[in-house]
């Protein structure tokens, strides 16, 4: 069967990205990383629990001084609402739209590197501060949780532009749909994580 | 091979028919957005009135747990059909994070 084979509105699936056996794989296992994503940002959540606040004796920073609520305010809207946009891509995925789709794909990646952008100002900041990776036990257990989230940002926008490019002149079709919807799924698993982020790291940090 | 499908071309009337489902679907997903900003709003405007910890902490956690499940079950899809398997990997998954965070927390504090 050919991979590339043409659909149009009416003959597309209901669920194309479950549609094939290819799909279904990909969707079970892609689900199966989910949950074991979601042991690894535990662990990293666990970490940063047992050692906030924690450092060398005298250490200046804390929690409850260092973190700014307006910017993480700002950050926690752009990711919630690049989450919608994406769902708003995959509606139009479902209803074969492939040019709909590309446009809220790619409002979704911008509104990503507009948080990123704000990350890495945010970070920037404290370095600048006197707060590095290595300067104490807090900031190390700080940089991994929040950096790791950033990454998964990072290759999250990665992914949705490879995505967009390579598929640009394809077409949505059996081969493709699958992959635009694995790539939204991870989008809204990166802002689940980071609820949880603004809620334990920045909120709990600011009351102390 | 494994890209291989069923091909069924719905009927006018079925075509409109689903994408009226669809648009119904997508107005659920606003109202879940719509809640999930203004269970952010109340999270941060807890914190900024100054109440105490003990009384904020377990709401605005309570909000986080909210919030995921309409992204979990909303956006992203768990509440559809075909999703059995899904649900007892992320509740496998979310069980061991449980007992993650419990432990290293509980040999640090005490």
């Amino acid at each position: 069967m050919d991979l590339n084979k043409k659909y149009t509105p009416q003959s597309w699936p209901d669920h194309p990205e479950t549609a094939t056996m290819e799909g279904k794989n990909k969707f079970v296992g892609f689900w199966l990383l989910l949950a074991a994503e979601t042991v690894t940002f535990a662990s990293l959540f666990a970490t940063y629990l047992a050692l906030k606040d924690k450092g060398p004796s005298g250490m200046e920073f804390a929690a409850s001084n260092l973190f700014e609520l307006p910017l993480v305010f700002a950050m926690t809207m752009i990711l919630l609402t690049s989450s919608l946009t994406s769902v708003y891509a995959m509606y139009h995925m479902k209803n074969h739209n492939f040019k709909a789709m590309q446009a809220w794909l790619g409002i979704t990646v911008l509104l990503g590197a507009a948080f990123l952008g704000l990350e890495i100002y945010e970070f920037n900041h404290y370095v600048h501060l006197g707060f590095g990776y290595t300067h104490s036990a807090f900031s190390a257990a700080f940089y991994t949780l929040v950096g790791t989230h950033g990454a998964h940002v990072l290759f999250g926008l990665s992914w949705f532009i490879a995505l967009m490019v390579r598929n640009s002149k394809r077409g949505l079709n059996m081969y493709n749909a699958p992959k635009f919807y694995l790539v939204s799924l991870y989008w809204h698993f990166i802002d689940v994580v980071w609820v949880f982020i603004f809620t334990v790291v920045y909120l709990m940090g600011v009351i102390g | 091979m494994a890209h291989e499908t069923h091909t069924h071309v719905r009927s006018q009337t079925e075509y409109e028919y689903i994408r009226r489902q669809r648009s119904k679907e997508m107005r659920g997903q606003l109202t879940s957005f719509a809640i999930m900003i203004f269970l952010t709003l109340i999270a941060f405007t807890a914190v900024a009135a100054d109440f105490s910890p003990y009384l904020i902490t377990p709401i605005i956690l309570l909000l986080a747990a909210v919030q995921v499940v309409l992204q979990l079950y909303g956006f992203m899809h768990m509440s559809n059909k075909g999703h059995g398997m899904v649900a007892f990997f992320m509740f496998s998954g979310m069980f061991v994070a449980f007992i993650t965070i419990l432990a290293l927390v509980t040999i640090v504090w005490w």
